[in-house]
């Protein structure tokens, strides 16, 4: 986490991996306890690494890793189950065996869509989203394109991942 | 959306984090805070002109004391609740400490005053005004520092936000200070302590509210 912390990228790519592992069986195994789906851990799980990765700036480097990142699983699992509360229907128990059966790697869809998140964001953090996070260009080569400056493009793909987290949560009670 | 689209989109050109952005957004929340507090002791209400005296000055001087160790603890506490999972190791009722030493202090000034004194030492003329200026003071602060922990990551909503109001309280009750004529530890401990505590509670009420994140 520290390396990835000062932006090493691949090794930022093994973490997430590593986590989403963990965080898939976590969520499974609450979600089954809670008598829910299992199908809405991918979605859990999504939320949680967009969630860890806006609000990394809150691991403190001299904590443990796995107390804050389960801190972070845990707090949007509760609120989760409590938005969600009897608003979706119980999956049968056969069913839910077939849901969960092929369903244990990075693979797997979610029910959220990455396009419509994005379609929510304002113009110019699309934009930066677009170049920066999905085309892999570097800052200063999609400053140039968008035609922003290069502090520009950090701070609007910043905030918009952190709208997309937001956005992530589907409505419901609170 | 696959998931490891999403671990793609996410480690791509990924940003180096800063690590002290935590402390410093919350730190100016506070200093802003602490700003508007004074201004509205100073100005609004307008600074006590009486402090040439000794005694008026002291108790100003232990009014800020006060004041200022309860919101000192309180941050403390809060940088601690606004990181995942930070609330869960410590219990924060150090908090209590400066509410016990005020009430221990103005206890010994009661028991040593004489009796007809000690409704004067208790109500002042001022209790009413006190009542209402802590709070209202207070609104600003909180606001400003409900923003700070936002950008953080309370897990525990109601601690993270009875810290808050906490913090609230102690910066308003340092403001109010300034202004304040009631010269008697007695009235600090209940007047001062009570405001703050509702800030406080009221800070509880609406955290799982406002921190929602």
């Amino acid at each position: 986490m520290t390396a990835t912390l000062d932006g090493d990228g691949a090794a930022y790519r093994r973490l997430l991996e590593r986590l989403s592992a963990h965080l898939r069986s976590y969520y499974r195994g609450r979600l089954a306890r809670a008598g829910r789906g299992a199908f809405e851990a991918e979605d859990l799980l999504q939320e949680a690494l967009l969630a860890i990765h806006t609000r990394r700036h809150t691991y403190d480097r001299a904590e443990l890793f796995t107390p804050w990142m389960y801190a972070i699983a845990r707090y949007k699992l509760i609120d989760h189950l409590r938005r969600t509360n009897a608003s979706r229907g119980d999956v049968p128990i056969e069913d839910a065996d077939e849901l969960t059966s092929h369903a244990d790697h990075d693979g797997v869809e979610s029910s959220i869509d990455l396009g419509r998140l994005m379609a929510r964001l304002p113009a110019r953090m699309q934009r930066a989203i677009q170049y920066v996070k999905l085309d892999g260009l570097s800052v200063a080569e999609a400053a140039r394109r968008a035609g922003m400056t290069e502090s520009s493009v950090k701070i609007n793909v910043h905030r918009g991942l952190k709208a997309m987290s937001a956005a992530i949560r589907p409505e419901g009670k609170s | 959306m696959k998931t490891d689209e999403l671990i793609g989109m996410l480690s791509t050109n990924v940003e180096t984090v800063d690590r002290r952005q935590m402390s410093r957004t919350l730190a100016r929340a506070i200093v802003l805070g602490a700003l508007v507090a004074l201004a509205a002791g100073l100005i609004v209400l307008g600074g006590r002109t009486d402090v040439g005296g000794n005694a008026a000055l002291g108790f100003t001087v232990i009014k800020l004391i006060f004041a200022m160790t309860v919101t000192a603890l309180a941050v403390f506490y809060l940088i601690r609740s606004a990181r995942p999972g930070g609330s869960r190791r410590s219990s924060a009722v150090l908090v209590l400490l400066p509410f016990a030493g005020i009430v221990g202090l103005a206890s010994i000034s009661l028991a040593y005053a004489p009796a007809v004194h000690s409704q004067t030492m208790l109500m002042g003329d001022e209790w009413l005004e006190c009542l209402l200026s802590i709070p209202i003071i207070a609104v600003v602060p909180f606001a400003l520092v409900v923003w700070a922990v936002r950008q953080a990551a309370p897990t525990h909503l109601r601690r993270a936000g009875a810290l808050a109001g906490l913090v609230a309280g102690g910066l308003s009750a340092a403001g109010y200070a300034l202004h304040c004529t009631a010269d008697s530890l007695p009235f600090v401990a209940i007047w001062y302590s009570g405001t703050i505590m509702l800030c406080t509670l009221a800070g509880a009420l609406l955290g799982p509210r406002l921190l929602r994140w």
